[in-house]
């Protein structure tokens, strides 16, 4: 027996929304876009005791060559007012949602994610992200109106903004007692200032602290930059990693650079986002596996995710036949085919030469091709049994501190990870049976942090 | 038979009286929970209310109307409008929500989508009061434009000119959330496996709006929602935002202090809709080309709570600041109230906004005491209308998108672009 004591794994679902990862064509597909589909997720999640419910976040149209991708799941609701009206239907599971610091204004969405945390009692989460492109500008005021390297500053600054805003009321500020007459203690209350860079803003905000104080802050994003980010000011972080090898490295890292910046141990939560097939065998899960795959690569789709990295209309080309042997469109000046979907590969060029040579070494079709180089392996397939031992192995050997669980069937996937895995992973005593407090960072064992008083009193 | 009226109440705060959160039955500790709006837009909806509207801004009371205030004794503080709206939608079956959202310094493609939302969140009960930000803590909050030292008289050349530009630029806000709601026509997603096509891509459209303030390409990343255009309705007090409600709008909530001015008002919101040739666009629903539907929004404190209704007014006023409004003020019996709106559907008004004093007394006796009367007097209808918050205000209820009903017009153009 080890004497460590055992970490407890972290769930979250998602609502991943735009992507191609979901199966549309699925017999028990539904709505991704009607409320119903978003309360069933949420409330078998809950049932599940899942720590929370999860929408990513696009505000553009994808496209190919300026017509809209029609093959792939596309349109989604707002997240916020989702979030919201979730609050609504559920009791204990936190509510975080993806919003763009590029193009949202810090007065703004501190407001609107304080009030979420007031409506559910102290369940709301903010996944910062800073977009990819400027093409998702075109939709906005300013227009895509910073370069990828300011991003992050805006970023940074945003979050460090909206948490300022969070603080400017304390908690004793509303008094609200009807028979001295007094509603405020302060005419002060909710006084603010923040001269940087990117944001000129001075004021009063209008919402009083919240339940949680500030709401978490979950973050994506994994380069040098987006790691010091996350070291400094996230709570939690949606990682791209599942391989052990590569996992371990990056908690490890991430932890060291959130001690250097002064925060205790254990105080940043790695969520890697996760997929699974369960059978009643391992031969059938293995099926099922190999069935979503096949969905998710529809022909549209094989080329439209080779064209992007191309940056050439591959059209012509007969998915059973050669990879073609022409090379990407690097030209800085040439449009891009592909707009609103992030570039996975930064060097395009190295990336066809790597997959034409793979392509003639194993003498591979385009279709065999996007099978060994597009196609995302599930990640735990096989018996319930079997994929809630290796989660929890994961965890314990800290390659992260839970998992985003996002079932490419909307909305009944998550059901069958509730209701045969949960029961598991709970007798194993790895995951909760019972919420341990009333706000999301109760739940993820945060500390609520220190209010940083915005003015002297 | 008296024409029936639309009945919309206001809710703000813990009521439209500065010093409605002392009443006994205010419950102004609880203003920031979910649990305080659900219940007052339960009661709303049990009172026989068509919908609800929701108030907002982006600076604290006080400071918002155009002079700041160091105030610690009335209400301070608020919640965003549209998420309190989504927030209630699932916990009410039947009455439309309508929060304000501000139009001069939020992205008209973020309102596209809240509203949108609201509208799925709520099954067809969304509206949208868009809201011009006038005042210099809007702007702070912001930071992104320059803003002129305002006097606020209204007879200033230099407010009058830089009141006109914003309500241009609301002009364009409204006009690029109403493209953008129309941007994903109504059956765009096919799920045609046959064709691995989920989407038919001929049936969303960008919008391609360039304005004197801004540029939107689109198309929204929302599908169409239940009502593919919510109901949008503006308040507005004089010709220009006249002028805004009859181009842009469904609803104009109107602010008539008597008879005789609530006929002026009916007759200077038709001449604005002549200004601004909406009749000329009629037929075309969806984006104002319908009849705008004009509202008169009252202040009511009615005989309730074991005191009349002047009395709780006296009583209100000499605890702070006495009440002044835009609207007009009416105290009394559910009787006196009735005859006020019955003058008011006599005059020509399609509807009534009640704004109460107090939340908590006045929603409850306008259930109990007014609508009951109303109903008497066949001027609301017996049981509250169902449906949508379009089929509430009369408005059509089927409404194609307007770029498919530019395809199916250009099919006979030879000279139509199309896409394909
Ligand atoms: C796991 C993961 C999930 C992400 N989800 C979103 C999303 O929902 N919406 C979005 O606009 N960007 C999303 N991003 C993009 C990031 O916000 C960021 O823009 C991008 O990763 C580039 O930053 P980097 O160079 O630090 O990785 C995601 C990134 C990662 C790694």
């Amino acid at each position: 027996m080890s004497t460590t004591p055992r970490k407890r794994m972290i769930l979250a679902t998602a609502i991943i929304g735009v992507n191609e990862h979901t199966l549309w064509e699925h017999p028990d597909a539904g709505s991704q876009t009607a409320f119903s589909s978003f309360r069933h997720v949420a409330q078998t999640a809950e049932r599940g005791m899942f720590d929370y419910f999860f929408l990513a976040e696009g505000l553009a149209i994808r496209e190919r060559a300026r017509r809209p991708f029609d093959h792939d799941i596309a349109g989604r609701p707002d997240t916020l007012p989702v979030l919201a009206a979730l609050a609504a239907v559920t009791e204990h599971i936190g509510l975080v949602g993806t919003l763009n610091a590029t193009f949202n204004e810090p007065y703004e969405l501190a407001r609107q994610l304080a009030t979420l945390d007031h409506l559910s009692g102290g369940r709301a989460g903010w996944n910062v992200v800073t977009s990819f492109d400027a093409f998702t500008g075109q939709n906005f005021r300013r227009g895509g109106f910073l370069p990828h390297s300011q991003r992050y500053e805006r970023a940074e600054e945003m979050v460090a903004t909206v948490q300022k805003l969070w603080d400017s009321w304390a908690d004793d500020d509303l008094v609200a007692d009807k028979d001295s007459g007094v509603f405020v203690r302060d005419a002060n209350a909710g006084a603010y200032e923040h001269h940087s860079s990117q944001f000129d803003i001075r004021g009063q905000f209008t919402v009083p602290r919240s339940p949680q104080g500030r709401p978490v802050i979950v973050q994506a994003g994994v380069s040098p930059r987006g790691r010091d980010f996350a070291a400094s000011s996230a709570d939690v972080i949606f990682s791209p990693f599942l391989k052990l090898e590569q996992a371990q490295p990056f908690h490890a890292d991430m932890n060291a650079r959130a001690v250097a910046h002064g925060r205790g141990e254990g105080a940043l939560k790695i969520l890697p986002s996760a997929n699974f097939a369960i059978g009643d065998t391992e031969a059938e899960a293995r099926d099922k596996a190999r069935h979503i795959i096949e969905q998710q690569l529809s022909p549209r789709a094989i080329q439209v995710r080779f064209e992007q990295v191309w940056n050439r209309d591959l059209s012509g080309y007969d998915l059973d036949g050669p990879v073609p042997e022409i090379e990407a469109e690097t030209s800085p000046d040439a449009p891009q085919i592909i707009q609103g979907r992030a570039l996975i590969h930064s060097d395009r060029a190295a990336t066809v030469r790597e997959w034409q040579q793979l392509a003639r070494e194993k003498n591979l079709t385009l279709r065999q091709l996007a099978h060994e180089v597009i196609a995302t392996p599930l990640d735990f397939v096989g018996t319930p049994s079997q994929v809630a031992e290796r989660m929890d192995d994961f965890v314990q050997a800290n390659g992260s501190d839970g998992f985003v669980v996002s079932p490419e069937v909307v909305p009944a996937g998550i059901d069958e990870f509730v209701d045969r895995v949960i029961p598991i992973l709970q007798e194993r005593g790895a995951v909760r049976t019972e919420y341990e407090g009333t706000t999301l960072r109760d739940n993820l064992g945060l500390q609520v942090p220190a209010r940083v008083p915005a003015r002297a009193r | 038979m008296p024409r029936k009226l639309t009945l919309g109440l206001a809710l703000e705060g813990a009521g439209w009286h500065p010093s409605a959160w002392r009443e006994p039955s205010a419950r102004p500790d609880e203003l920031f929970t979910p649990g305080y709006w659900v219940e007052r837009v339960r009661d709303a909806e049990a009172a026989g209310a068509d919908y609800v509207t929701i108030e907002d801004s982006l600076a604290l009371q006080g400071a918002s109307a155009h002079v700041s205030e160091a105030r610690t004794d009335e209400v301070r503080g608020r919640l965003d409008a549209l998420l309190i709206a989504a927030r209630v939608a699932p916990a009410t079956e039947r009455i439309g929500l309508v929060p304000t959202v501000t139009t001069t310094h939020t992205e008209p493609f973020h309102v596209s989508k809240g509203i949108a939302t609201l509208d799925f969140v709520s099954d067809g009960r969304a509206g949208w009061q868009p809201k011009l930000s006038i005042n210099a803590a809007e702007a702070a909050n912001f930071g992104r434009r320059e803003w002129p030292e305002l006097v606020f008289d209204r007879d200033d050349p230099a407010l009058r000119a830089f009141v006109a530009e914003l309500f241009d630029e609301a002009d364009d806000a409204v006009e690029v959330v109403r493209r953008l709601w129309d941007s994903w026509e109504d059956d765009a997603e096919i799920r045609d496996v046959a064709t691995d096509r989920f989407l038919d891509a001929d049936k969303l459209h960008t919008i391609d709006f360039e304005g004197r303030f801004f540029s939107v390409r689109g198309p929204s990343i929302t599908p169409r929602s239940p009502q593919g255009q919510p109901v949008v309705a503006v308040l507005a007090h004089q010709q220009r935002p006249y002028e805004f409600a009859a181009s842009q709008a469904d609803v104009v909530f109107t602010t008539p202090l008597d008879a005789d001015s609530g006929t002026q008002v009916l007759r200077d919101v038709a001449a604005a809709a002549e200004r601004v040739g909406r009749g000329e666009r009629a037929g075309t629903p969806g984006a104002a080309g319908e009849a705008l539907h004009v509202v008169a929004d009252l202040v009511v404190l009615l005989d309730a709570a074991g005191a009349s209704g002047a009395d709780r007014l006296a009583r209100l006023d000499s605890r702070g600041r006495a009440l002044t409004s835009d609207a007009r003020v009416v105290t009394g019996s559910a009787a006196r109230v009735a005859d006020e709106i019955a003058a008011l559907a006599e005059a020509g008004y399609d509807g009534v906004r009640l704004r109460p004093g107090v939340l908590t007394d006045d929603v409850p006796a306008i259930g109990e005491t007014l609508v009951p009367e109303l109903r008497r007097r066949g001027l609301v209808p017996e049981t509250p209308a169902g449906g949508s918050l379009r089929a509430r205000f009369g408005l059509a209820t089927d409404v194609p998108s307007r770029y498919a009903r530019e395809t199916a017009g250009a099919a006979t153009t030879p000279t139509a672009s199309t896409n394909a």
